[in-house]
């Protein structure tokens, strides 16, 4: 297919930045591990009887192995204030999580930090009804490719609400909800991750009232083939503040967020169903919102029962504002694109991609599966790359326009997580 | 407690221990003892591990591999008691089973006559409606384990068959990540005493016999029919003569990947589904993306690039120790360089 060859182009972004100890200044000078608290904190997760809490005193604790709790029922994980009980990883031996939790139905983890784990900070895993609250994680180590993946990493769950949690300096996704249904993500800070919000393969997600700034890419809305919850869908995305999603990627090549163009605020890719409205979107220097296919990945699909495109997102009355002094980054073929066509980021940037057949004479996509976009304040460039036409790269700079006015449609069926949050 | 103490040779002294013999195994399914030696599995000295009545050795024709840990493994059922076969999935074990696993490692791998040093044994228990597992720590005097359902980390040492010293930091797992691997579908589950695992002989103490049939002929397995053509058999990974590369390969992932990497498993978020049943060669790996790898995919692209060992990121996830990258997760500390030469053998033999 030549139209990957152009996305090649597109998608080989950009160069690993070797990157320092640039950041979060909380060092783990004041920890020290004692094999009694390893012991008494997993005695602790593994003895909480159903309906009880896991009181976790204040203090800096450093932890050489996974805490995991397995199947229990309507328990608390407690510490006692987010600045004051902070887990440490740094240096552990075994388990790749901070704290694992699994098949659990009811879990509330409130008011601690937990930091540097090999892999995931937290990770849960099969449970329901699971919220996460008040929280902090990081890495101490700065942005550096070889930290931990996730932040908060509720995967195959059901009924997650994820707020007030801050989390920076993940090398993948800092709120990485995968495969779950009915999600909220709100009052969350995410800065200096890769992705600071990241929701895939879900079904019925909100995500509102966060602060996304400084990451590469601020909130990804994704749907990936093969994966245990296929077809990812509704989402609502509202009353967001973007900002500066500007950070040099420094994911390891190999997982998709890799591939993230720094100077993303939100990209939906592949998903169905999303309404992305109220959101201040400021100061990125690829695209404020863009709306791709997974053929942007150029990774194979093989996957027949997987929908690779955006149908059905409704852009409205959201809030872009762009410095004059942005320019895309010419050493990515993306910011070249950019450069030649727009010279300059993009507000909105849709890759025009689409299913052969479903487009009508006029190359319009049918009611339903219509891509929307209005009432944007601010919004001064846009693109649409037309992929569904564009055969070459060359092409592309033939095929692609700037018209928005065939996006000016509203949607009013778009759901997102329709559940009562806690 | 760590040990600290350097193991001894193995003493054939019984001073120390007054283990009953005329005790029957005893086993309480809806408690654990906190004694290893409260259940009389074993007789005579306890870390000889002489079976009790009715305790059944067996073996596995690929195991898991453990830090090159050794294995003892017994079966104890409930007098009248019996498995029931299943073709494809752990035998159907009655309540009351216990499963015993015997973690240990020889003073000297070239001379075994030095003794060896037990670290841990775990039970699997058949309770009413489900297994559970218990971890007990043995005692520097080697007399005893004790339950300890936080797992603890114990530095070990001992030498290898090629004469070299090892020294490992070998973490026994706490209660909650024995369900990590012994996970179908979320309910813990025996990995090892399938069919196609224990379908091979055993030399035991009245002759060499045929597992299943042994198991058959003792009355812990029903229905299971040897002329049957129906019953599977893994290849032996180090065994040239059980199978080809490929079925060796397999077989090894199968055992050492397949308990969490299937459908219904714990590493079902991935889509790397590597028990042998699966046949999409996608699912094997195939020039497969990670989907949460992060920094575990090493800069590569795929999980198996054919004839590319080297570039695929299962093999370097076997190569490597650090926890974030590893895999397993659990239950190594040092690189099976074994295992990863055949998987790249594997790989490379791939078109």
């Amino acid at each position: 297919m030549k139209q990957l060859n152009i996305l090649i182009l597109i998608i080989t972004f950009f160069s690993i930045i070797s990157c320092k100890n640039q950041g979060n200044k909380s060092s783990n000078e004041n920890f020290s591990f004692d094999e009694k608290i390893q012991k008494e904190f997993q005695e602790k997760f593994i003895l909480v009887e159903d309906g009880g809490t896991v009181e976790l005193p204040a203090g800096n604790f450093l932890l050489d192995k996974t805490l995991s709790i397995e199947g229990k029922k309507n328990i608390t994980i407690k510490g006692a204030g987010k600045d004051k009980t902070i887990l440490s990883f740094l240096g552990q031996i075994a388990g790749a999580e901070g704290i694992n939790i699994t098949n659990c139905d009811g879990v509330t983890m409130e008011n601690l930090t937990v930091q540097d784990a090999k892999g995931d900070n937290i990770k849960l895993k099969g449970c329901k009804n699971v919220v996460l609250r008040n929280l902090n994680s990081t890495w101490t180590t700065g942005a550096d490719s070889t930290n931990g993946n996730y932040g908060y990493y509720p995967v195959e769950c059901t009924n997650v609400l994820v707020e007030k949690c801050e989390v920076s300096y993940c090398a993948d996704a800092g709120v990485y909800v995968g495969q779950s249904t009915n999600v909220i993500v709100r009052n969350c800070y995410a800065h200096h991750n890769v992705a600071g919000i990241e929701i895939e393969n879900c079904i019925n997600s909100d995500i509102y009232d966060n602060l996304a700034e400084d990451n590469s890419g601020g909130i990804l809305v994704f749907d990936l083939p093969k994966l245990f919850q296929p077809n990812g869908r509704n989402a609502k995305l509202f009353n967001n503040t973007v900002k500066n999603n500007n950070f040099p990627n420094f994911a390891k090549p190999g997982s998709i967020v890799g591939e993230v163009p720094a100077g993303s605020g939100i990209i939906i890719m592949a998903t169905d169903s999303v309404d992305v409205f109220g959101n201040t979107i400021t100061d990125h220097k690829t695209a404020g919102i863009s709306i791709v296919s997974y053929l942007m990945t150029e990774r194979p699909i093989n996957d027949s029962t997987y929908g690779p495109y955006c149908y059905a997102i409704d852009v409205h009355d959201n809030t872009f504002s762009r410095k004059a002094t942005l320019i895309p980054n010419i050493k990515t073929d993306f910011g070249k694109l950019l450069v030649a066509t727009l010279k300059s980021p993009a507000d909105i940037a849709y890759d025009g991609a689409s299913a052969k057949d479903v487009r009508d004479a006029n190359g319009m996509l049918p009611e339903g599966k219509r891509i929307c976009i209005r009432n944007n304040e601010g919004m001064k460039k846009f693109i649409n790359l037309n992929l569904w036409k564009a055969s070459s790269a060359k092409e592309i700079l033939k095929s692609y326009d700037t018209d928005v006015t065939p996006f000016d449609c509203a949607y009013t069926g778009i759901n997102g997580n329709n559940t009562p949050a806690k | 407690m760590l040990l600290l103490i350097q193991c001894k040779t193995k003493t054939k002294t019984n001073s120390t221990t007054d283990t009953n013999t005329n005790s029957t195994v005893t086993v309480d399914v809806s408690q654990p003892f906190e004694k290893l030696s409260a259940y009389h599995l074993f007789k005579g000295t306890l870390n000889d591990l002489i079976p009790n009545d009715g305790v059944l050795p067996y073996d596995l024709i690929t195991p898991l591999f453990t830090d090159y840990a050794h294995k003892a493994r017994f079966v104890w059922m409930p007098k009248g008691e019996t498995a029931k076969y299943v073709k494809d999935e752990a035998l159907d074990f009655p309540v009351g089973t216990v499963l015993i696993k015997n973690f240990y490692y020889p003073i000297d791998e070239r001379d075994e006559s030095k003794g060896r040093r037990i670290i841990e044994t775990r039970l699997l228990i058949k309770q009413a409606d489900k297994w559970e597992a218990f971890p007990y720590i043995w005692n520097d005097e080697q007399t005893d384990a004790t339950l300890e359902i936080v797992g603890g980390t114990l530095p070990v040492s001992w030498i290898n068959k090629a004469g070299k010293k090892m020294d490992i930091a070998y973490v026994v797992p706490n209660k909650n990540e024995c369900k990590n691997c012994h996970n179908v579908k979320n309910v813990l589950t025996p990995i090892g005493p399938k069919v196609r695992n224990l379908n091979c002989d055993f030399a035991y103490t009245d002759g060499t016999m045929n597992q299943l049939e042994k198991w058959t002929s003792v009355g812990y397995l029903t229905g299971f029919v040897p002329a049957d053509n129906i019953h599977n058999k893994l290849a032996k990974w180090n065994d040239e003569t059980s199978g080809s590369l490929e079925e060796r390969a397999k077989s090894y992932l199968e055992i050492n990947c397949a308990h969490c990497h299937r459908p219904e498993g714990n590493a079902n978020t991935t889509g790397l589904f590597l028990q042998l049943s699966e046949k999409n060669k996608e699912a094997w790996g195939i020039m497969k993306s990670p989907v949460a790898a992060g920094s575990g995919s090493g800069d590569r692209l795929y999980d198996v690039v054919p004839s590319k060992p080297d570039e695929s990121i299962l093999v370097y996830r076997m190569e490597h120790n650090d926890p974030q990258i590893r895999m397993p997760e659990l239950g190594r500390s040092v690189v099976h360089q074994e295992g990863v030469d055949l998987v790249k053998a594997w790989i490379a033999s791939m078109k």
